[in-house]
């Protein structure tokens, strides 16, 4: 009885408590009879800022200039699919320009330049009132026909401000150049040929890099060595939020 | 007073539940570009048993599977320790890039999930998930898992159509770009223990050389497969 008696009283507070948040809601709506105006609220706009610090943890694999991208959906390049064109670009010749301009990018923002082995750099990308969902990272090794690192889609939205993740990266083959490693195909520095072709000579599709194999293990007409030689993982990556 | 009762009844069965049986989802993606996996053995097992171990010889029935693909071994010896099985999700060969998908119900005790499929063309490399504890939180886990060379033949990377056990050469190089008329790279396994796979050598000859693997095709770097596990 007495244990029934307590569910009442709850109830009934409960009931007043809710019917209080109606009157409440409903008086200041009666009252409100001469207009007041309101002023507009100050809309501060809120900036989402993120420092990405990316090293290259390679022998000789010098980075092509890192593109940062903020998005909320879409991906870089997707395993087992094509990539697309302006991924090609980025992953044969170390442009990333035509990524950057992907309409899924919020905000991107590029490297200052080549990164080479053992060196890093900070890259800073912000974006005002929306926040962003997640981030990408990609980079050309470019002592390669089409081999890439990077980050793709990580979800971000649940970084606060002043925190950080960490991570090392694996390397992928972009699949829309053959692994010929030609002297005239390499645009890095170890070969000084072509970078992108639109023409696609291999798998086409995205999978993990096998690795290069070079003239110093069995491959005479490839005109790296074996200090182009890497394994995973490629490029070591932190990302802060600032803002 | 009939609140109680009812309350101890639903104690009684989630916990039981918990106890019977779990359903796992598991998917396996082949992260290489020109690998192919023979068909996988997807396992829940208890916790005392264990498909191979890194630093021991492998068992007979790993060598079967990983020198020519075959899992029935391995399937039997599951089998007479209860182990819930799935042979085959794929239905044949797993090709790069593609992805296997299959469920799996697993009974009271059965919390470790072990997979495997031999790498195709190697003499005896295969790639392993090996007792791995499944959590009883549900949700969804993804992980990346290596290449194994089982130790059991040399890696010499002729492609003789050798998959029996103790036979030596690689079954098939199933993409169709194997060369052939390799000298043998190596005639000597120096590892007899179960080991992180060193990769496949290769060279750019299809008609001689030492291995009739293509080194521009058929190497690899690790991680070679993405495994995902919903638990339901």
């Amino acid at each position: 009885m007495t244990f029934i008696l307590k569910m009442r009283n709850i109830l009934t507070l409960l009931v007043l408590s809710s019917s209080i948040i109606i009157t409440g809601c409903g008086g200041s709506d009666s009252k409100s009879s001469t207009p007041v105006v309101v002023p507009p609220p100050v809309l501060t706009p809120i900036t989402y800022q993120y420092e990405v610090t990316v090293k290259n943890l390679t022998n000789a694999q010098p980075m092509s200039p890192i593109a940062v991208v903020l998005h909320d959906e879409g991906q870089l390049w997707q395993l087992g699919e094509p990539a697309s064109s302006a991924f090609e670009m980025l992953a044969e010749s170390g442009d990333n320009s035509a990524v950057l301009a992907e309409s899924m990018v919020l905000a991107g923002q590029s490297g200052a330049g080549v990164l080479l082995s053992g060196m890093q750099e900070t890259i800073t990308v912000s974006i005002e009132d929306i926040m962003p969902q997640m981030l990408s990272v990609a980079t050309m090794l470019v002592n390669t026909n089409d081999a890439f690192s990077g980050i793709n889609a990580m979800v971000i939205k649940d970084l606060g401000v002043g925190e950080s993740i960490s991570m090392q990266t694996s390397s992928y083959d972009a699949g829309t150049e053959m692994n010929s490693e030609l002297m005239t195909t390499i645009p890095g520095p170890a070969g000084g040929g072509e970078g992108f072709n639109e023409i696609r000579d291999d798998v086409n599709f995205v999978a993990m890099h096998p690795g290069v194999v070079s003239q110093d293990d069995g491959l005479m007409q490839s005109v790296l060595t074996q200090a182009h030689r890497f394994d995973n993982p490629t490029l070591m990556i932190m990302i802060t939020r600032t803002e | 007073m009939k609140i109680l009762p009812l309350l101890t009844a639903i104690a009684l069965t989630s916990s039981s539940m918990a106890i019977n049986a779990q359903q796992v989802e598991v998917s396996v993606t082949n992260l290489t570009q020109g690998i192919y996996y023979t068909p996988f053995l997807v396992s829940a097992h208890s916790a005392d048993m264990s498909l191979y171990t890194l630093g021991e010889a492998a068992s007979p029935e790993l060598q079967m599977m990983a020198e020519g693909g075959d899992i029935s071994g391995l399937s039997a010896m599951l089998s007479n320790g209860n182990a819930d099985i799935m042979e085959n999700p794929a239905g044949g060969l797993l090709a790069p890039s593609m992805t296997t998908t299959t469920m799996l119900d697993t009974a009271e005790g059965n919390d470790r999930l072990s997979i495997v499929a031999m790498l195709l063309p190697t003499n005896d490399g295969f790639v392993g998930l090996n007792s791995w504890k499944i959590p009883s939180e549900a949700g969804t886990y993804t992980f990346k898992v290596n290449a194994y060379d089982a130790g059991t033949e040399a890696n010499d990377e002729m492609i003789t159509g050798g998959g029996a056990p103790g036979a030596a050469g690689i079954p098939v190089a199933p993409g169709g770009d194997g060369g052939s008329g390799g000298t043998g790279v190596t005639m000597e396994e120096g590892n007899m223990t179960v080991h992180v796979h060193r990769g496949n050598l290769g060279d750019d000859n299809m008609t001689s050389g030492k291995s009739d693997l293509n080194n521009t095709v058929h190497r690899w770097l690790n991680p070679v497969a993405s495994i995902t596990v919903k638990v339901m």
